[in-house]
């Protein structure tokens, strides 16, 4: 999963200390040497991602099992994806991971971000709380895979010392979305916490000393001043987070695999299952379409809803 | 450095990249010499022996080379795939029964009859029907066979001496779907709970079981390979009409829903574990290593891996008599197969009939990882079982008495097991009963009735 972010407005910029040079008209000859630079960048999108998905949305039109030729079927695809149980159960599943993995997520990313904060600023800190995310994906899921083995675990050996019954975490139907969901939190928590404390930092001191005359105690500049300022930098980090969150694949394909019953076929590993195991690549670049509609719309409400381009620092 | 020659070097640079990015495009095949083969496997323990054979293989035929690539099961099967889209699969690769009939389907695989009869190849030197198995459902012969597997009980020898069940007790089981024969008593006397109260105990707890009689890797899915297919074949069921190429699939047939209503019995009497339990392991192995389990199901395959369970000491046992009167067990193999698109078409029929003789046989069988298809190399492989401790007799009785049955193949495999795997699941799990199955085979018969 790779994250962008705006980079946090420059702090003298913002507090207006510095007067921006007056723009001066570009000269159009520094335009060969823009596309030089431009053109690997604009190669590698082209051809990695704008012809792929342009190909991928033309499949979606077609029955294509990899090893004939695509034959363009109209909206059977779509049809039949409306009438598909395992489609929606996907949806409902990946939901669900979804709203406990960002929920989670989020909250204690925010946490850990206030307590680097207000507590230190040490790099080495910093560096230890990005740690599980330096950690390859599938190696995080198959060292909790181990952890969390209902007879041979260390987790469950732990529990019945403390004398709690062992837990099935993957093989329970309700206990493995929340198992997969906690063990990427794990991963990311870190990660998100960065740049939510990258996002503090841009919040001038001012505004704190101004509330600590007037009185106001820690928990309500945590809620009148710090979230409120902090929201375009957590709007992005939930969108792009989020975006991330719903292509869930690798866990899933490394421990369940889908499993128990349909417990954790997600929309990712439902797509890759048709595509790859069962040579139904139109069908599957039909479901990919519309998990890339779904993802749009919902990246684009958050952006609105959240007004994520105002700052209330006016 | 001047402006001319670092502009020379960015674009000699660049035309460099292009050029390598082009050339890992393909596999090669115009660039290495007309005689090399490329062969592909998944199984890493095959690998040494493999490239001994090639080495023979090349001095017997110095016109011939074979460059040997192996790739894990799971990355083997995508990278086939792609191979064959983009005309850059392997020569030669080895073929499973759940997937060739499928890459035969869309004439990805050469049928090699013109050559077996050109050659004369005697196909009586492999093991009886394993050569039949790479007959397709269009009639045509698509590999030569390399290795067979069958199935049998890997018990753990101190529990069962502990529990008083002698080693002829275990290769005389029986077992019927109502009260699971001598078998089911077996299992219940293996199993004991944290109060060191056996299941046939009075006061046993079934609900805080230290050990479990018997282990399941998982509800089985369509083939049931390791967990139920022997109990259904000795009570006289078959997975479709025309074995093995179904047409028509029998889930919901009432001998097959009362085994697996048997079988998920004994997770309510609790000498199984419940689903999620078994599920939310590593695997099925690594649990019986642990001591959690008596006996556990599995294939010849794994005989490496249990070997390397040092903390058990594991010894084998027949599987069990049934009510059509014998034990039964499935026999599923490995061949291996010419890639339709190959423009090396005699240098990989060459290397096949080599791998398919009983020279590279023997070279395979010595290693003892594999029961060879060649008949008359077995006895090299028992004799390196021999050595590693194992008595591998209980998996080649059936073999040798002819009670084996195939793996259920079908073009439309996957399909079949993106039903049956949910729906077995759901029954294992207590969330279905067995009755449901019938709706499944409604599924799994639509499908076929649908794509063929």
């Amino acid at each position: 999963m790779t994250v962008t972010t705006n980079a946090p407005p420059d702090r003298q910029h913002s507090r207006g200390d510095t007067q921006a040079p007056p723009a001066r008209r570009r000269n159009l000859g520094d335009l060969k040497v823009a596309m030089i630079f431009l053109a690997p960048a604009t190669l590698g999108f082209v051809v990695f991602y704008i012809w792929p998905t342009l190909r991928g949305a033309y499949l979606s039109f077609t029955e294509y099992s990899l090893l004939t030729a695509p034959q363009f079927n109209g909206l059977d695809n779509y049809r039949r994806m409306i009438h598909d149980s395992f489609f929606w159960n996907a949806l409902v599943v990946t939901v669900e991971y979804v709203v406990i993995n960002i929920g989670v997520q989020t909250v204690l990313a925010v946490g850990i971000a206030m307590l680097m904060y207000r507590l230190t600023k040490s790099i080495t800190v910093r560096a230890a709380i990005l740690l599980p995310y330096l950690v390859a994906n599938v190696v995080v899921a198959l060292v909790w895979y181990w952890m969390l083995d209902f007879q041979v675990g260390i987790v469950n050996q732990g529990l019945t010392w403390i004398g709690i019954d062992p837990v099935a975490f993957f093989g329970d139907s309700h206990w493995a979305i929340p198992t997969i969901a906690g063990i990427n939190v794990w991963r990311h928590m870190g990660y998100t916490a960065l740049l939510v404390f990258a996002g503090l930092q841009t919040i001038p001191s001012y505004v704190y000393e101004a509330a600590e005359v007037d009185g106001a105690s820690e928990w309500k500049s945590f809620w009148r001043i710090t979230l409120p300022l902090l929201r375009p930098v957590l709007v992005m980090v939930l969108v792009v987070t989020m975006i991330g969150s719903f292509q869930i694949f690798d866990t899933v394909a490394v421990t369940t695999q889908g499993g128990p019953i349909n417990a954790t076929r997600v929309i990712y590993y439902y797509i890759y299952e048709r595509a790859f195991t069962r040579f139904d690549f139109g069908y599957a670049s039909a479901m990919a379409l519309v998990l890339f509609a779904i993802l749009a719309v919902v990246s684009l409400l958050q952006l609105r809803l959240l007004r994520a381009r105002e700052s209330d620092l006016a | 450095m001047t402006l001319l020659s670092r502009r020379t070097l960015l674009k000699a640079g660049l035309a460099g990249l292009a050029a390598s990015a082009v050339a890992g495009c393909n596999n090669g095949a115009a660039s290495r010499g007309e005689g090399e083969v490329i062969y592909w496997l998944w199984d890493s323990a095959q690998l040494p022996m493999y490239t001994e054979c090639a080495k023979v293989f090349h001095e017997q035929n110095p016109q011939y080379s074979v460059k040997i690539e192996q790739y894990g099961w799971n990355d083997y099967w995508p990278k086939l795939v792609t191979g064959f889209i983009s005309d850059t699969a392997p020569d030669v690769f080895t073929g499973h029964s759940s997937k060739y009939p499928l890459f035969a389907d869309k004439g990805q695989v050469l049928a090699i009859d013109d050559y077996v009869a050109k050659d004369n190849v005697d196909l009586s030197i492999y093991q009886k029907g394993l050569a039949d198995r790479w007959i397709g459902a269009d009639g045509k012969r698509y590999g030569l066979p390399k290795d067979f597997d069958t199935e049998v009980y890997f018990y753990n020898s101190a529990f069962t001496e502990a529990a008083g069940i002698s080693t002829e007790q275990l290769n005389s089981m029986t077992w019927n779907p109502q009260d699971g024969g001598t078998f089911e008593q077996i299992v219940r006397r293996l199993t004991v709970d944290s109060k060191d109260r056996r299941g046939d105990q009075p006061g046993f707890d079934k609900d805080n079981v230290k050990v479990y009689g018997l282990g399941y890797a998982d509800a089985g899915g369509a083939d049931g390979q390791t967990s139920w297919s022997w109990y259904t074949a000795i009570n006289g069921w078959k997975y479709s009409e025309g074995e093995p190429w179904g047409t028509k699939f029998f889930y919901g047939d009432p001998k097959f829903t009362e085994t697996i209503g048997w079988w998920r019995g004994l997770i309510t009497k609790g000498y199984m574990p419940t689903y999620a339990q078994a599920k939310s392991g590593v695997d099925v192995t690594t649990s019986f290593g642990a001591g959690k389990y008596g006996m556990t199901p599995n294939g010849s395959w794994m005989l490496a891996t249990y070997a390397g369970l040092k903390q058990v000491k594991t010894k084998l046992a027949r599987l069990p008599i049934g009510p059509i009167g014998k034990r039964m067990s499935m026999m599923n193999g490995l061949a291996d197969t010419i890639w339709a698109g190959t423009t090396r078409r005699e240098a990989s029929w060459a290397w096949v009939k080599f791998l398919g003789s009983q020279t590279a046989q023997d070279i395979v069988a010595k290693a003892g990882v594999v029961f060879p298809a060649v008949s008359a190399s077995l006895p090299a492989a028992k004799a390196a079982y021999a050595a590693d401790g194992w008595d591998v007799t209980p998996f080649l009785e059936t073999v040798e008495a002819g009670d084996v049955f195939p793996y259920p193949a079908n073009p439309n495999a996957a399909d079949v097991t993106a039903v049956m795997t949910p729906a077995m699941d759901a029954v294992m799990s207590f969330e279905a009963e067995p009755s449901s199955l019938t709706k499944a085979n409604n599924d799994v018969n639509q499908i076929l009735s649908t794509t063929t």
